[in-house]
């Protein structure tokens, strides 16, 4: 094969009762983000530069969660972290706990260049962030109504979860949140914002980077940090593979996912999509999660363990494709 | 097979003519910290207790950078890190940016085990610390002059340093510049254990680099980094943090058993070599009771014990008794 390829992901984990019109809303994003990778990929930007522009495009629109549009935490507010690496020398840079910074992605990105650190995060972060003037906005500015009204809702489920915590039988008149049985991080998947995007790319030079970012878990503690700015876990890239990963956080982190992919490929010689089959069929255990990869020979694959992933790839010879379930 | 624990308190480039001010303390600091490690698995105790237990205590050893006697960040304070993670489970716990939380690791294994979460950092970790009553002191308390002093050298070498760079003596500048590049030391501390139905567990706590950035998070506290455990082996990690992140160090020992068919010692070189020499540095123990201690620094403070009266405790490639 060979040839340049990218994947872009708006989270794993989606409700099957998502109505139509926001199925079509996130299938546009998710091709309009394509669009702007392959046409950076067509110019002969690296892949690290396309998958930080292509991962602001989805920071920036409000759909999925990451930037504005972000999940919120238990207090209401917004946290954001993100990471990036780079394939060829495994170089990578991640944020957490940002408040202020309008691309965390991009944040991440200038830790890997300009520090000789690898993670910052929270106050050192947004220091960080005021020295290299990039653009900062209010919270609020993150915030979107409808995550205010999924916050109460959570919060209310989290309650009813908690006092209803009997396993199996349906009770006639139950909640419509407790009738769908599936649930995802402990949430009722109606009210389970999937939790990340990301973007995956080998360019022509067969370089691969890969890009992941997120407001994180609805209702989460404050200072909760995620699977996707840990290098190993929802974000990685080296000389043969990029990942990265979205779902249960915790499931992920376990499984150190993102890192599992590129290591059966490494050290039991499976091709890119043998490793992505085999890690989601039989490395999860009982978590939900899902992920997309590129391989330095030009492959794209996808794969989840849930009902449905927000996504889409794209190969140089021509193959595209975006899909919800 | 049986029970076996290997500790450490950090690999780096710790010169051979390390004055005894500084060695014995630290010597003295591993023997203690593997004779409680050792009671407590002759006791029964669960190496995810034995390896909390055991960190505890390294970590108010003044001598080591991690809970009293970590080391500063630029603006001349303390942000601690740590995480803990149990094999059979695959539940981990771990936290950042602490700075008045006498042991990091505890509270790491309050994450893992009174919240939904793995990982809770800064202003959050430290509020939850509040809510779970643990213990904490005042920033100063895990402040020590040698610290002070180290921060101060490498301020005035404009360099991010790993701490056991040389003495904190007025040979400093001499020292400055036998040093390849600075970063070549390490202080962390960690600790591994196995009992003899093959339960593993590891748990690793950092002060992290001297003079690092303000919220800088190094490889201690990241699952797969600077620890890992599963049903195979249990591993902590110590060295240049950045370079074991990109390396996913803890996770690879494991995926090397498990997918190359290694040995434990093997699996513990091949990826140590794989890492920039002067970079690393690890202690793991595996489910039928092996010990590995590799590293590819000058030195690396350690101590490992076995069911079977093994024990040792060392810096260099020659145990000391």
């Amino acid at each position: 094969m060979g040839g340049w390829a990218i994947a872009v992901h708006g989270g794993a984990g989606v409700d099957p009762n998502l109505p139509n019109e926001r199925q079509e809303e996130a299938k546009r994003l998710l091709n309009r983000c394509l669009d702007i990778g392959i046409s950076a990929l067509r110019s002969n930007l690296s892949a690290i530069d396309v998958v930080e522009l292509v991962v602001r495009e989805l920071e920036t629109d409000p759909l999925f969660n990451s930037g504005r549009g972000s999940a919120l935490t238990e207090k209401g507010t917004v946290e954001m972290e993100a990471s990036i690496m780079d394939g060829p020398k495994r170089r990578c840079g991640a944020v957490s706990g940002l408040t202020t910074v309008k691309n965390p992605i991009s944040l991440a990105r200038l830790v890997m260049d300009k520090t000789p650190h690898s993670y910052l995060g929270f106050a050192g972060a947004e220091e960080f962030a005021r020295n290299q003037g990039v653009e900062l906005v209010d919270n609020e500015y993150f915030i979107t109504e409808d995550n205010v009204g999924m916050l109460k809702l959570a919060k209310e489920a989290n309650s009813i979860l908690f006092d209803y915590r009997i396993p199996t039988l349906t009770t006639c008149g139950g909640s419509a949140a407790m009738e769908n049985q599936l649930q995802m991080n402990g949430l009722p998947i109606s009210l389970y914002a999937p939790e990340t995007v990301g973007c995956v790319v080998v360019d022509k030079q067969g370089h691969c980077a890969a890009a992941t970012s997120t407001g994180g878990l609805m209702n989460k503690m404050t200072g909760r940090i995620g699977d996707s700015p840990l290098i190993g876990s929802g974000t990685y890239a080296c000389d043969l593979v990029a990942v990265s990963c979205t779902g249960e956080g915790e499931a992920i982190i376990r499984s150190t996912l993102a890192r599992e992919v590129a290591a059966v490929m490494e050290y039991k010689g499976l091709n890119l999509h043998e490793a992505v089959d085999y890690v989601i069929k039989t490395r999860l255990d009982e978590g939900k999660a899902g992920l997309i990869a590129v391989s330095k020979n030009g492959e794209v694959a996808c794969g989840f363990n849930t009902t449905g992933m927000f996504r889409g790839c794209a190969t140089e010879d021509g193959f595209m494709e975006v899909g919800v379930w | 097979m049986g029970w076996a624990i290997a500790l450490h308190g950090g690999a780096g480039d710790i010169p051979h003519s390390l004055p005894p001010d500084r060695r014995l303390p630290r010597e003295a600091g591993l023997r203690h910290c593997l004779d409680v490690g050792i009671a407590a698995l002759k006791a029964h105790k669960h190496p995810l207790d034995v390896a909390e237990l055991v960190v505890r205590e390294l970590e108010n050893y003044p001598h080591f950078n991690a809970g009293k006697g970590s080391v500063l960040t630029s603006s001349g304070t303390v942000e601690m890190e740590a995480s803990i993670m149990d094999g059979k489970s695959k539940k981990c716990g771990a936290v950042s940016g602490l700075s008045t939380v006498v042991n990091a690791v505890s509270l790491a294994r309050l994450v893992m085990e009174k919240t939904p979460h793995i990982y809770l950092g800064f202003h959050g970790a430290e509020a939850f610390a509040r809510e779970q009553g643990v213990e904490t002191a005042d920033p100063s308390y895990f402040i020590t002059p040698e610290n002070i002093e180290r921060l101060k050298q490498a301020q005035d070498a404009n360099r991010v340093q790993i701490d056991y760079t040389q003495p904190v003596q007025k040979e400093a500048k001499d020292a400055a510049a036998t040093i390849p590049n600075g970063d070549s030391q390490i202080g962390t501390v960690g600790c591994v254990a196995v009992d003899s139905e093959g339960n593993l567990a590891s748990a690793t706590s950092t002060g992290g680099l001297v003079n690092k950035m303000a919220g800088r998070i190094g490889d201690s506290p990241i699952i797969g980094a600077g620890t890992y455990a599963n049903h195979l082996c249990a591993v902590s990690a110590t060295g240049k943090g950045e370079a074991m992140i990109r390396g996913t160090v803890a996770r690879d020992v494991a995926a090397v058993m498990e997918f190359k068919g290694l040995s434990l010692k093997e699996a513990a070189a091949y990826v140590i070599d794989q890492v920039p020499p002067g970079n690393a540095g690890l202690v793991a123990v595996s489910s039928t009771g092996e010990i590995a201690t590799v590293f590819n620094t000058t030195g690396m403070f350690r101590a490992c014990a076995s069911e079977d009266g093994y024990s040792e405790v060392a810096i260099w490639d020659s145990p000391l008794k």
